[in-house]
């Protein structure tokens, strides 16, 4: 028997409640920090000043929120589809690959937004290529996506540091990672951005890179939401068997949305290769496609949920940096705790305040009245 | 006047603008069958669920045996003896019949004490009740029938007085209802009270002693079954006359539109569903195929639409060969003017998290009046959805709420509404009105026959007979598999229900 549902207000689904669970997370965060002995006011007012005070911590911030906008797109789509992309990671370090070949070769040749284009057509076929594999595994064999795409994501952990090692890395040199790339492989930064404000970069590798999650983010709503193959992708995620009734190929559009997936995964590669570092390194996606699950998560799928929460780690990443560099009791693990309460709170235990927030509603908005039609919950 | 077993006063239950109970008072007498019907959506749920405690009232009192109690939880109801099988049994298929029904009481960490327990008392229950089942069966191998006396045997077990049935006839056959029937009367002899929901008339005729209508969250009347006939309750129930029968001319066949031939169709499981079947549906007539449920008409149906792969066999779709063995795509079916309405429409007709509006393009997405290229024009969609909720009379008339918001018979006409707005030559209907109420029951039944007058040929599976009957011009009926026998709308249930438990006419007459 379930219980009755009763539809909240879009303000209180998509605003009220996610902020809650971030202020839950934020106290309990608080608690730990006065537990190892430092003032949680003066942490917070750290953390918010290494993340947004200055130029360069802002800049910083939107990067790294660059990679969780790409990434948490690419976990979104493939909810939407009915698919637990955990593989983001894999796709993303591979999407590397093909961002680098293009840089590599043509990174003398031809100028950096003629090299762009096409490093995000290759970062993109890459990744896709990528998910296709568990793509396909899942739609014709059954092998369910969330095994296939984790062990994938070792699979690619172990090819890249193979073709680091040796294939990629030049003649003579000690670490595993590709040349640096010169001028036509490299990303502008948003310099020009920031002195419109009168503020300055201050080095932060805040990159072009952004715009393109933006766009992929508007372009992923018009996805799901616009085209006849959303529709497809929505309707195969909420019912499988209504696909089937609809006369819709489960095998394609399994395959095909994980390919999508897997494609915004590989873009995200092209902010820290391109955009920041200028050369592949190991492991360079450091985590962002597992932060991205938790960035779908929170931002329930929609693009427009996913920016802020985005913005939401970007800013942990950045501020926690800056906070573990200012108090030393505080130490990089501190951070990750505090991020893990966020995921906790706003991820997984995401409808633990909706029966208090909703019933409080509740009182305030209806007062028991006459003339309405009786409903018999399901 | 006897004794009251328990007693509403006054129940009212809101969930937020909703008012499901209003002012709701019941008076069940002990040692009586005391009914409940309603339309879907009329709050028989609610006022169960909070007898048995699965929701607090607003206001009111419950009182049981003339004394008040406050249920909070289901552990209360039970401990004053209340007792509830539910229309979806809560029962764990691979435990076995001690287990389920030892599940919840097993008094001690170690179980052989429990189940030694729970053996003797189910010997005395199947003494005193005549409610005979193996106790060491695993639950899921038991049919369905037997599943349900489980559950009866749980609450009994658990000292229920008063036993509340939720639709408990809704996945048996008739002669597992019948059996029901006989187990129901005979607890009532023996002093225990049963209060049966359900929205089919007929049980309430043939079992109750008293009978309460709901309508709208109220309770409208309170009668003696006896005092009463179906048609007055279904007019308390709907609040105004309905048709019980459908007002149809006779069919002009035409050509034939549909022919199937020597069609065979396997499970998942392997296990041979439809055996070497034909038939066909001509311009103009509605075919209706009964049987009782599992007997091969969904496979069938599936088979028909593109959705399940046949074995063998070849169908003829409006002249042209479709390869059933290979599986059609259900998309291309469509085009060609094949139109389905499928039974389980909650799993197959609609996407319930769906607009209504999305729901009203399913299956017809690719259309190219609904958008350019790839993209789907939100402003066609709705457009279309309006048309057709304008032309069912869909409520309420909101194309951008919520599918899982419409009540069971306006999510049918959605199905039904987007099936026949694109005026296919072909119509596959299954079970058209399960689960709607007696309002929406006419509605559908007047436009299926509307379609069958502009010439269109339909093929309707439907588990209830009298459907099958007033809306056919040819019945075949299905069983294991096979079609047992062709028959004309005016055959007696008698025989037909016969047919249906496959036992031939020869047989019958011997």
């Amino acid at each position: 028997m379930s219980r009755p549902y009763v539809k909240l207000p879009a303000w209180i689904e998509y605003g009220l409640i996610p902020i809650a669970n971030v202020a839950v997370a934020f106290i309990v965060a608080g608690l730990v920090v006065l537990l190892v002995g430092e003032s949680p006011v003066e942490a917070a007012k750290l953390m918010l000043y290494g993340a947004f005070g200055y130029g360069g911590g802002i800049a910083f911030t939107l990067y790294y929120t660059t990679n969780f906008i790409l990434t948490g797109l690419s976990v979104a789509v493939a909810f939407h589809g009915g698919l637990f992309n955990i593989g983001s990671e894999g796709q993303a370090y591979i999407g590397g690959l093909g961002c680098a070949l293009v840089a590599l070769n043509l990174d003398t040749v031809l100028p950096w937004w003629v090299n762009f284009p096409l490093a995000v057509i290759a970062s993109f076929v890459f990744g896709a290529a990528w998910a296709f594999i568990p793509g396909w595994l899942q739609a014709r064999r059954g092998s369910h996506v969330v095994i296939t795409t984790i062990m994938f994501n070792f699979i690619a952990s172990a090819l890249m540091v193979y073709l680091l090692v040796g294939m990629l890395k030049p003649m003579g040199s000690m670490a595993p990672e590709t040349r640096t790339f010169q001028a036509g492989g490299q990303l502008p930064k948003l310099d020009w951005l920031f002195t419109l404000f009168g503020s300055s970069l201050g080095g932060a590798p805040l990159n072009v890179s952004f715009f393109l999650a933006l766009l992929a983010a508007f372009l992923v709503w018009v996805l799901i939401w616009r085209t006849r193959l959303g529709y497809e992708i929505r309707t195969l995620g909420f019912s499988p068997s209504a696909a089937r009734y609809a006369g819709m190929s489960q095998t394609k559009v399994v395959v095909i949305t994980m390919m999508i997936s897997g494609g915004l995964a590989g873009l995200m590669a092209l902010n820290p290769v391109m955009g920041d570092q200028a050369r592949v390194q190991i492991d360079f996606p450091a985590g962002a496609g597992f932060v991205g699950i938790a960035v779908a998560l929170m931002g329930r799928g929609h693009p427009a949920g996913i920016i802020p929460a985005a913005l939401l780690f970007g800013m942990l990443y950045q501020g926690g940096a800056e906070l573990a560099f200012d108090m030393p009791n505080i130490s990089r693990d501190m951070i990750v705790i505090i991020q893990g309460l966020v995921i906790l709170f706003a991820g997984a235990m995401e409808n633990m305040l909706r029966p208090g927030i909703g019933a409080a509603f509740q009182f305030v908005r209806f007062r028991p009245s006459k003339d309405v039609q009786a409903e018999e919950p399901r | 006047m006897a004794d009251p077993a328990i007693e509403l006063i006054n129940i009212d239950k809101s969930f937020g603008a909703v008012r499901a109970n209003k002012s709701i008072n019941l008076r069940v007498d002990k040692g009586t069958i005391h009914g409940i019907v309603g339309e879907n959506g009329a709050g028989k749920s609610t006022l169960m669920s909070i007898i048995y405690g699965f929701y607090q009232a607003d206001a009111g009192e419950i009182r049981v045996g003339g004394r008040k109690v406050s249920i909070s939880d289901p552990n209360v109801a039970i401990s004053s003896g209340i007792g509830m099988v539910h229309q979806h049994f809560m029962l764990v298929d691979n435990f076995t019949v001690i287990e389920n029904v030892m599940l919840g009481a097993e008094q001690s960490p170690l179980l052989a004490a429990g189940i030694q327990r729970v053996r003797d008392e189910l010997k005395r229950l199947e003494r005193e009740h005549n409610l005979e089942v193996d106790p060491d069966a695993v639950v899921e191998e038991l049919p369905v029938g037997l599943q349900q006396r489980v559950e009866i045997l749980k609450a009994l077990y658990r000292g229920a007085d008063i036993l509340i049935l939720d639709e408990p006839t809704g996945v048996l056959t008739p002669a597992e209802a019948d059996h029901l029937f006989e187990v129901l009367k005979q607890l009532r002899a023996e002093g225990k009270t049963i209060i049966l929901i359900t929205h089919k008339l007929r049980e309430i005729m043939a079992i109750t002693d008293a009978v309460s209508v709901m309508r709208r969250g109220e309770i409208v009347a309170t009668v003696k079954t006896a005092e009463t006939n179906a048609g007055a309750l279904a007019e308390l129930m709907v609040g105004r006359r309905v048709l019980l029968h459908v007002d149809k001319g006779p069919a002009e066949p035409g050509a034939v539109k549909l022919k199937v031939e020597h069609l065979s169709v396997r499970d998942a499981r392997r296990v041979k569903m439809v055996d070497d079947v034909s038939f066909e549906v001509r311009a103009g007539e509605i075919v209706g195929i009964a049987g009782v449920a599992g007997n091969g008409q969904s496979e069938l149906l599936e088979a028909l639409s593109g959705i399940r792969r046949a074995e063998a066999g070849s169908v003829r779709l409006l002249d042209r060969e479709i390869d059933p063995i290979k599986g059609a795509d259900p998309g291309a079916l469509r085009a060609m003017g094949l139109a389905h309405v499928p039974e389980d429409r909650h799993h197959m007709g609609l996407v319930l998290p769906f607009s209504e509006s999305e729901n009203a393009i399913l299956g017809y997405h690719r259309d190219a009046d609904l958008g350019r290229g790839v993209f789907l024009d939100p402003a066609a969609v709705r457009r279309r959805a309006a048309r057709e909720i304008e032309d069912f009379d869909i409520r309420p008339p909101d194309c951008r709420l919520k599918t899982s918001n419409f009540s069971g018979g306006n999510q049918q006409k959605i199905v039904l509404a987007r099936e026949m707005e694109r005026d296919p030559e072909v119509l596959l209907i299954g079970q058209p009105t399960r689960g709607v109420d007696v309002g929406a029951i006419e509605f559908i039944h007047r436009r299926i026959v509307a379609m069958r007058d502009a010439g269109k040929a339909i093929l309707l599976v439907s588990v209830e007979l009298d459907e099958i009957r007033s809306l056919s011009d040819r019945i075949l009926v299905m069983f294991a598999g096979r079609i047992v026998g062709e028959r004309g709308p005016e055959t007696s249930e008698n025989e037909l229900g016969l047919l249906m438990a496959g036992v031939t006419s020869q047989e019958a007459a011997e």
